[in-house]
């Protein structure tokens, strides 16, 4: 305890690498699979290749992963948006086929209702289909988030900034402290995005808290 | 990158010795599924029992959202401080890791034989105690084998999660395909690393084909639809459920 108090800004600093390491592919994951997904949904051909083809992505070891992209991105070893491409991709391999499976549970005497009033394809996806796949799709931002939180810790073992180096750290000394404060801040984190994820879920889906209070 | 990585995978000095690609991809392997059989053990009658009795729905749902926020990095340094110095020889390096794998391991098994048991259609099982079976030969006989596709959906995500994290426990001094990446990291050997890291990638899309193949044939046809159509079809789609897969997991 007294060393988390004494490295408190150490451990600030850290878990802010951390929050944007793992947050921002989530919302580029999201803009990818979302496209996907629907894809993946509008053309019956697609489903099954597009959904075990991006599932397999999943399959790659992130340490793996984080060392492969520099040499087919050129980037140099360091840099961290080998770790930011390597979160979108696990982040796009979860939600391709959360999407799809999100938008073909949208009722479809909805989808026809929509149409019989006029609404164009484009139109009645951001005005209907969407806003109705949010709990599903939601439900899996949460386990990528997550999943994400985890992952990115790894990173350290590359040398990349984020509380993962507080687990090395503490090894290479083998020392307890900086473990059990890294452990506890990822979950910590792990908890807060899934926070925000609910409460960005509840203020999308007004008609949900309707419902629950009705009943 | 890609030149260094042909080379130094075709240099026949890597395919050899107890440090070559073979013997490491064996350790790998063995490492694995060692992991996975006593996770197994443990979890797959423990999912059942809670699956069927109803039970300790609460501790699986939370058990197996907790794990996945634990971040295995951490865990394996824990338990590499905390174990190392209280074993000797290889067990102290070997027991550590081994334990991180079957910590990860044990919370998909077990979601999977849950929910897999959790699903099956209710009318199946009324229809078993109907015919006078008890509580263990409905277990036996209707509920596991219908919860066949979620156990391997469990065991599958497990298998990958332990593959991929049996790489980073090289960093505590395990052997097996990791080895090649921190081996290769601590001299600056990026075609080693890039080797290591495209081998370890093929192993686990080797390892999910497996399990899928595996799957095909473990489970019933009357749960595929394999062979028939109709009735059959629709019925895997009730003991299914809604739920289709567990969720996949990848903590490391």
């Amino acid at each position: 305890m007294t060393w988390f108090l004494d490295h408190v800004d150490d451990v600030l600093s850290l878990a802010a690498q951390h929050i944007y390491l793992a947050g921002l592919p989530l919302l580029l994951g999201l803009l990818i699979a979302l496209p996907l997904g629907w894809l993946a949904r509008r053309y019956r051909g697609l489903y099954a290749p597009f959904t075990a083809g991006f599932g397999l992505l999943y399959t790659i070891p992130s340490l793996a992963l984080f060392i492969l992209l520099p040499g087919i991105l050129g980037t140099r070893i360091l840099d961290r948006n080998n770790v930011l491409v390597a979160m979108t991709i696990y982040t796009v391999a979860l939600l391709v086929r959360t999407v799809a499976d999100a938008l073909a549970a949208v009722p479809a005497d909805v989808n026809q209702s929509a149409t019989a009033m006029g609404y164009t394809r484009l139109r009645r996806f951001f005005a209907v289909e969407l806003p109705l796949a949010v709990p599903v799709i939601s439900a899996g931002m949460r386990v990528a988030a997550v999943s994400n939180v985890s992952i990115v810790s790894v990173a350290a073992i590359i040398g990349i900034p984020q509380l993962g180096l507080l687990f090395t750290d503490g090894f290479r000394r083998s020392f307890y402290d900086p473990i059990i404060v890294g452990i506890a801040a990822c979950i910590v984190l792990a908890l807060l995005f899934d926070l925000v994820i609910i409460g960005i879920t509840r203020v999308l889906t007004p008609w949900q808290r309707a419902a629950g209070s009705a009943a | 990158m890609i030149p260094g990585v042909l080379e130094w995978l075709s240099d026949p000095a890597h395919w050899s010795g107890p440090d070559g690609v073979p013997a490491r991809t064996v350790e790998h392997l063995w490492y694995s599924a060692v992991s996975l059989l006593i996770a197994s053990v443990v979890a797959i009658p423990a999912g059942l029992l809670i699956g069927h009795t109803g039970r300790g729905r609460f501790l699986v749902v939370n058990l197996a959202g907790a794990a996945r926020a634990i971040p295995s990095l951490g865990l394996l340094f824990i338990m590499v401080l905390f174990l190392g110095p209280r074993l000797s020889g290889d067990a102290a390096f070997l027991w550590p890791s081994l334990v991180v794998l079957i910590v990860l391991a044990v919370p998909p098994i077990l979601s999977g034989a849950y929910a897999g048991v959790e699903g099956v259609d209710p009318a199946a099982r009324d229809a078993a105690r109907g015919m006078g079976m008890t509580g263990g030969e409905v277990l036996a006989k209707v509920e596991a084998p219908c919860a066949m596709p979620l156990i391997f959906s469990g065991l599958r995500s497990a298998a990958l999660q332990v593959v991929a994290t049996a790489t980073i426990a090289a960093i505590a001094g395990l052997g097996g395909l990791g080895r090649f990446l921190i081996d290769g990291q601590s001299v600056r050997d990026f075609p080693q690393m890039a080797s290591g890291a495209v081998l370890v990638a093929v192993l686990a899309l080797l390892v999910d084909l497996l399990f899928a193949v595996v799957q095909r044939y473990a489970v019933s046809p009357g749960l595929t639809g394999r062979g028939s159509r109709g009735a059959v079809r629709e019925m895997t789609v009730a003991v299914r459920g809604d739920s289709g897969e567990t969720e996949p997991q990848h903590t490391s």
